[in-house]
């Protein structure tokens, strides 16, 4: 199995973040992984982007073009990146803050997510990058929550693991916006 | 029979390759005399520049590394990190110094670097053939200024010794020279406290030496040796411009 | 298996370069290779060893040049415009034989260009960057792991023979992030580094230089420094093939256009293209035979490139006299590295 993801917003988000924690858990469950964050100029920008590339056998291309999936935090992203998807693909998208107007393809699949206001109900906006990660790994079963979970134990520093439940409970609500079962 | 006056071991046997007049040999001697006083030959790690000084490999009895034009600081810098108990020094001409190395001579100087610098300053490319150089006098010819240094074109010669004592990390800075008996008893002293600074472990230490260059100058030996005295003192004076430990 | 680390490529060269008993660094910052001098300055004082950051990178290679004339291992990382800068110092440390490890995390140029994955040193790091007729070796890593593995191998070699080894990457292997295994320090049987200066003590003269005046003396420096590159050709060029057995196209590419083509390649064998992939591991020396080989059998070659194509020119000159070379390449800057889709196109253009 071969998984590519674009994760994009803007800085501040937790776009890296999230891709590296999918990283660590994708390496935690023995498989092959590359995290590749978008570097310079959209830096500067104020955006951030990054791919990660999850497959059993050999990641390949660290790049991609199209991915089969976007996870789309905010407006700038969805603009540039909604587009990429390739066909049959997945688009997940932060409807807090995008507006997807007339965008109309019916060859991707869009799963519109309210992130900010779920971060905001388990109490920290800055948990939209975990709402994000939670959905992408139910849709996708590229890695298991659970998997997540240890993950953040590894990437956390010692004295941030009391923010580990908060993060879970993050990680299970995006998963539950999914429209697909828990791949626990 | 008793012996009163000798080679130093740290030098060879060997005829000198420089100019009649020349005061490389002098210098060379000099700083032999303080290895040997200091008993650091064995330990020693030479830095040789680019210029009339490249081949102190064929002088010292002592391991050398050869650097690029300018940049025996920054080789000897490494030299001495990776190996702390050599004892290093640099010997430079002022093309090598003064114009392309400034910026290693500089920084070196700067982070306290534990070795000492030879600098011989004798207002000219003397390998090359006698072109201007940082230390070039104001009015004097050259093969590239044939009408004379001119200030306000070239700039003024740049006095090293006293612009390195500006720098914290400079733990010693003097000129010396050798155009009279004196004067040479002087800079055999001043080589010595320079030594002494690192023999000690106690920063960097820097020594200006002007020298004659008969042949670059166009003059024999013994009107060379009055230039030195006397045009190059009155721009260049001798003196100790820092000296931390006072020694 | 060790426990696998997920790390950036640069951190990884950084490691392994310590593994390898690097304790000496000498950098000047540059993007976006910063990653490695921040690590060696983290982590080298606690090992007792030094970290400078020098005033210019002719300095910071000057420093590797005395540091290893007394036989420590050392090294120094930069970017496109500061390799430029050191140029001057390779050149001397080649003609002296000093080992050395010479980091490029190339970017894009020419001139202050941009920081953008880019493979246009290529010229500059196989032909000999400097003056006077020279070779160092180049290893280009394609991997985080890869950049772990070589960096180690790069200080054997250079050790083995007595000259400056360069690890050739660009952003892409530098900073992107894989697991990686840790491995230890190859046990190696190294010669014994009896020309090193230290202190004459009671031993004869050492001197460490590249000037040569004596007749006769330069001319017979030189055909031994040929000989030697002639040796390391013969004994240590590597290089990877993948599906080259039944291919009727073979890929090549080295570094990171190497990993973007081989998901093309894979895509190609997917549509039932009998596609290969000839990877350079070794820049120089170049995998001339693996080339040669390759097209005695095959006949079409797609050289790709993060440049107008410069790799090429060694690959012509490698392969057997009937096969053909096709090139595909793009010059580096924001928004320019090729996607394995495109790479497609153009192996699906080329193999009919």
């Amino acid at each position: 199995m071969r998984h590519d993801v674009f994760i994009s917003g803007f800085g501040g988000q937790g776009v890296l973040l999230a891709g590296n924690l999918l990283g660590y858990a994708a390496m935690e469950e023995g498989k092959n992984v590359s995290f590749f964050p978008s570097y310079g100029v959209e830096k500067r920008g104020g955006a951030a982007m990054c791919t990660v590339v999850i497959a059993d056998g050999e990641v390949g291309s660290p790049v991609v073009g199209n991915p089969s999936v976007s996870v789309i935090l905010n407006q700038t992203s969805f603009d540039k990146y909604a587009s990429r998807v390739k066909p049959g693909g997945v688009c997940i998208v932060n409807s807090s803050l995008v507006e997807m107007g007339d965008f109309s393809r019916s060859d991707i699949e869009l799963i519109p997510i309210p992130m900010n206001e779920i971060a905001m109900q388990l109490g920290d906006l800055r948990m939209v990058n975990m709402v994000a990660v939670g959905a992408y790994a139910a849709k996708t079963g590229a890695v298991s929550l659970q998997s997540l979970e240890e993950a953040l134990r590894e990437t956390l520093p010692e004295r941030n693991h009391r923010f580990i439940p908060a993060n879970v409970r993050a990680i299970e609500a995006g998963a539950q916006r999914s429209g697909s079962p828990l791949s626990k | 029979m008793q012996q009163v006056f000798k080679k130093p071991v740290s030098l060879k046997d060997v005829q000198t390759h420089f100019c009649p007049g020349c005061h490389h040999g002098t210098f060379h001697r000099l700083v032999a005399e303080a290895m040997d006083e200091f008993g650091v030959q064995k330990r020693t790690i030479g830095v040789a520049s680019v210029g009339c000084s490249v081949f102190l490999y064929g002088y010292f009895d002592i391991d050398v590394v050869e650097a690029p034009h300018g940049r025996a600081p920054a080789v000897a810098t490494g030299v001495k990190r990776a190996r702390p108990d050599a004892f290093v020094f640099t010997y430079q001409g002022d093309g090598d110094l003064a114009a392309i190395g400034t910026s290693e001579i500089i920084h070196a100087a700067n982070r306290g670097e534990d070795m000492t610098v030879i600098f011989v300053n004798n207002t000219t490319y003397g390998m090359t053939g006698g072109q201007m150089a940082p230390t070039t006098l104001v009015g004097q010819r050259t093969s590239t200024s044939p009408y004379g240094r001119n200030q306000g074109k070239d700039g003024a010669p740049i006095r090293m010794a006293e612009l390195l004592a500006q720098l914290e990390g400079v733990a010693f800075s003097a000129r010396v020279a050798v155009n009279n008996p004196k004067n040479l008893m002087d800079a055999k002293r001043q080589i010595k406290k320079a030594f002494r600074y690192q023999a000690e472990g106690k920063g960097f230490s820097f020594i200006e030496a002007l020298s004659s260059c008969p042949t670059n100058w166009g003059m024999d030996p013994i009107k060379a040796n009055e230039r030195v005295g006397t045009e190059m003192c009155a721009y260049f004076p001798l003196g100790v411009f820092k000296n931390a430990a006072e020694f | 298996m060790t426990k696998r680390l997920f790390m950036k490529g640069n951190e990884a060269l950084a490691m392994a370069a310590i593994e390898a008993g690097c304790r000496y660094y000498f950098g000047y910052p540059i993007t976006p290779q910063s990653d490695i001098p921040e690590y060696m300055s983290r982590e080298l004082p606690k090992l007792g060893g030094e970290f400078i950051q020098a005033e210019s990178e002719v300095a910071s290679i000057n420093m590797l040049l005395g540091a290893s004339a007394t036989g420590v291992r050392a090294m120094t990382s930069s970017s496109s415009p500061g390799i430029s800068l050191k140029q001057e110092g390779i050149s001397y440390m080649a003609g002296a034989e000093l080992p050395g490890v010479i980091v490029n995390i190339c970017r894009s140029g020419p001139g202050l260009g941009g920081i953008d994955a880019s493979q246009a040193d290529y010229f500059q790091a196989v032909k000999g960057g400097g003056h006077g007729g020279y070779h160092i070796i180049v290893l280009a890593p394609a991997s985080v792991q890869e950049m772990y593995d070589l960096t180690m191998l790069a200080f054997d070699l250079a050790d083995i023979y007595r000259m400056p080894a360069m690890i050739l990457g660009d952003s892409v292997v530098g900073q992107m992030k894989e697991p990686v295994v840790p491995n230890k320090r190859p046990e190696r049987n190294l010669p014994p580094k009896d020309w090193v200066v230290r202190g004459k003590g009671d031993g004869e003269q050492r001197v460490v230089k590249s000037l040569y005046l004596g007749d006769g003396e330069l001319e017979a420096h030189n055909w031994k420094l040929h000989a030697r590159y002639g040796e390391l050709k013969a004994k240590e060029a590597r290089w990877e093939e993948f599906m080259l057995d039944d291919a009727e196209l073979v890929v090549t590419a080295f570094g990171s256009a190497a990993r973007i083509a081989k998901s093309a390649v894979m895509a190609a064998r997917d549509k039932g293209l009998k596609v290969g992939l000839l990877r350079p591991i070794t820049l120089y020396p170049f995998p001339e035979k693996g080339f040669r080989a390759a097209t005695d059998r095959c006949k079409k070659v797609l050289d790709i490139e993060l440049n107008t194509g410069q790799m090429v020119e060694d690959v012509r000159l490698s392969i057997a006299r009937d096969a053909e070379v096709f090139f595909y390449g793009r010059p580096p800057g924001a928004g320019s590295l090729p996607t394995p889709e495109e790479l497609l196109e153009q192996i699906t253009k080329h193999y009919v």
